[in-house]
């Protein structure tokens, strides 16, 4: 491989691997130190339910772990074979296969699996899938499954729907305190939701500094790097460690450091992360001399309307915001800016065959924004976890050859 | 005279073409691909610069292309089919064009522009439907040699609909066909508008419709289909087979007339 194609490793992620690390471990020995713990979707109420003294786990990051550990492929037909079709979420399908099997990729670091949980909450803005993978666990341990009905294909987002979802997370609070067996101190709430706007904004800024060019990270570096801000946001060490990343971003772009050496061009991502083939397309990107700035999905867990002086309208406003519960216009819109602010050249668009809601190229998206942004796209057919339904050889001659056509142009 | 060469490393057979710097063709070989592309790639080039009457030192350079592509360690550069076939196809007819090109294990539409540039592409799903495996899995399950089917579906008076996306349901249906008494004329001609079908629904046509590929040159009654389904005539350039390895051959001798590095 030449000097130019070599990935650039940050300093900040032995800091990251720590932080990551205190926080499994701080989840693996809740139970014995009398925390209970909450189950949580990636984009639910985390912050209400850190406020009320839960140690929180978020299944779908351990589904990512299961996909890049590439476990997911041996463990999703344990599931199928239970009754949960190989066309659902392959999250769901892994993470109950990883459960079935006993086996998970938090053992590689001397800790037992997930978590039992006390209580599963949910937020339906993502998908309906999140509610059907939480109720299984529900009935499996006999513990309390609640949740946000969020709308889907969310246009403006009104007052009528700003209600409802405040509502709905108000809610929460009466059934989460009785499993806490504590009450909400709203002071406490503040300060939480206060940290994780730090954490939001510092987030935001770490992979603004992409539209730099050339480009200072890839989304490859983001999946990676996005862990604090899933799984930690609410805590002071996820608004430490974006402070030490951000900084050393800083450097990078002052110094003209480009993640993709020889940077000739520059895609957006749209759409869920292989998380088995993160390495080789990584590989192949650099090798192509091609930076994949920026993505939908990194940038889904940017929450700036959170307000710590209006905790559950500002709750209902963020998470009720993000692309993936919002309509065809919204989300053209989003990725039309998006392609301004980093100068993308072409869009990838990701059709993972068990995430239609992360899949945005089924109606004809790719096509009606290359008409108004002139910017060539690719669809890759492949799946976050189930590497059954990804084509290594295909998807490396898609991807090449969009490149090809990128550079006769 | 400098020659430059084109491999075509594809999932089923391998092409080479020589070209010298008019871009005649003047050697070119096709063998199976076996399962050691970088020897068969080097038979290849020893069978065509036989029929070229030419040295290995007279190649001033390669270009390598299809599955192989990396498996040729003697290449000055490497490029995927879908430039090759669409650059081969360019050379024959010079206007705006779709290109369809059913290899033994793809199928690929690209489309150009008027100076030869591509505009987009689509590549098949990760499934055997549309493509040449379709076809040696009905000459299988109809225990017929593949050479025969172009002329059976010719032969056809009646159309038999095979409807399932998968190869491996529509060789189910066969066998229902041949349950019903249906001629095996009628069956492979379904089994070939089947192919079409897959190739229909993946894009639209603009422009000049090109058929390029070894899987419309050994049947060129698809491209009767083809052209039937997108209410426009299929072209198909001569030696269909040899276009990307063609293609190839020109991009190699583009390439060292711009001075390019290897790659």
């Amino acid at each position: 491989m030449p000097e130019t194609a070599k990935r650039k490793e940050f300093q900040a992620t032995g800091k990251m691997k720590a932080v990551m690390g205190k926080y499994f471990t701080e989840l693996a020995h809740g139970a014995e130190e009398g925390v209970k713990t909450a189950w949580c979707t990636s984009v639910g109420p985390a912050e209400l339910l850190r406020a009320l003294g839960f140690n929180v786990h978020f299944p779908e990051n351990h589904g990512a772990m299961l996909g890049a550990t590439r476990m997911a492929t041996d463990l999703i037909p344990l599931a199928n074979a239970r009754g949960f079709s190989p066309d659902i979420c392959s999250y769901l399908t892994s993470d109950v296969g990883s459960y079935l099997k006993g086996e998970s990729p938090l053992h590689k670091m001397k800790l037992p699996g997930p978590p039992r949980a006390d209580v599963l909450v949910f937020n339906t803005n993502q998908c309906r899938d999140v509610k059907d993978w939480f109720q299984f666990y529900a009935r499996e341990w006999d513990v309390p499954c609640v949740g946000i009905h969020t709308p889907r294909a969310i246009g403006d987002l009104d007052e009528c729907i700003l209600q409802d979802v405040a509502r709905q997370t108000e809610a929460l609070v009466e059934p989460l305190e009785e499993v806490a067996g504590e009450k909400l101190d709203p002071d406490r709430l503040k300060e939480v939701i206060d940290l994780s706007r730090q954490c939001t904004v510092l987030w935001k800024a770490v992979l603004d500094t992409a539209a730099s060019v050339p480009s200072p990270l890839t989304f490859f570096d983001g999946t990676i790097q996005m862990g604090p801000a899933v799984v930690l946001r609410g805590r002071e060490d996820a608004v430490d460690y974006y402070e030490v990343l951000l900084a050393e971003l800083k450097e990078r772009v002052a110094g003209g450091v480009a993640a993709v050496g020889g940077e000739r061009f520059r895609i957006y991502w749209e759409g869920m992360p292989i998380w088995g083939k993160l390495k080789s397309l990584s590989t192949q990107f650099l090798e192509l001399a091609t930076c994949v700035v920026a993505s939908t999905y990194c940038n889904s867990w940017v929450f700036e309307d959170l307000d710590p002086d209006d905790p559950f309208r500002s709750m209902a406003r963020a998470y009720s915001s993000i692309f993936i519960c919002r309509s065809d216009d919204r989300k053209e819109q989003y990725i039309e800016q998006m392609v301004e602010k980093f100068s993308v050249d072409g869009i990838l668009y990701h059709d993972a065959k068990t995430c239609p809601s992360n899949s945005n190229s089924r109606y004809q998206m790719p096509q009606r924004l290359q008409e108004k942004l002139g910017k060539p796209f690719l669809v890759v057919n492949g799946d976050l976890n189930d590497l059954r339904l990804y084509s290594e050889e295909q998807t490396r001659t898609n991807i090449e050859a969009f490149v090809e056509q990128l550079a006769q142009a | 005279m400098p020659y430059f060469c084109g491999v075509d490393i594809g999932a089923s057979a391998a092409k080479l073409v020589i070209v010298d710097e008019t871009a005649r063709t003047v050697g070119k070989a096709l063998r199976r691909s076996g399962i050691d592309y970088t020897a068969t790639a080097e038979a290849c080039l020893a069978d065509a610069l036989s029929e070229a009457g030419l040295a290995r030192e007279q190649i001033a350079a390669t270009l390598a292309t299809g599955y192989g592509r990396d498996n040729v360690p003697w290449a000055d550069a490497r490029m995927t089919e879908i430039a090759c076939h669409g650059r081969g196809a360019w050379h024959h007819f010079r206007r705006p064009m779709t290109v369809i090109d059913i290899g033994a294990q793809d199928s690929k539409v690209m489309h150009l522009d008027g100076a030869g540039r591509r505009t987009s592409f689509k590549m098949n799903r990760k499934c055997a439907a549309g493509t040449g495996a379709f076809l040696e899995e009905i000459a299988h399950r109809l225990d017929l040699p593949l050479s025969d089917l172009n002329g059976l579906a010719e032969r056809s008076t009646k159309d038999v609909t095979l409807s399932s996306f998968c190869t491996v349901f529509a060789a189910t249906e066969i066998l229902e066909r041949i349950r019903a008494g249906e001629a095996v004329e009628d069956i492979v001609k379904g089994a070939f508008r089947s192919v079409v079908n897959r190739i229909f629904e993946m894009d639209t046509v603009d422009g000049t419709l090109v058929m390029t590929g070894g899987v419309v040159a050994h049947n060129p009654f698809l491209a009767t289909l083809v052209g039937e389904s997108f209410g426009a005539e299929a072209l198909v350039p001569p030696d269909a087979q040899h276009v990307g390895a063609f293609g190839a051959a020109l991009l190699a001798s583009e390439r060292a007339r711009k001075g390019e590095q290897p790659c």
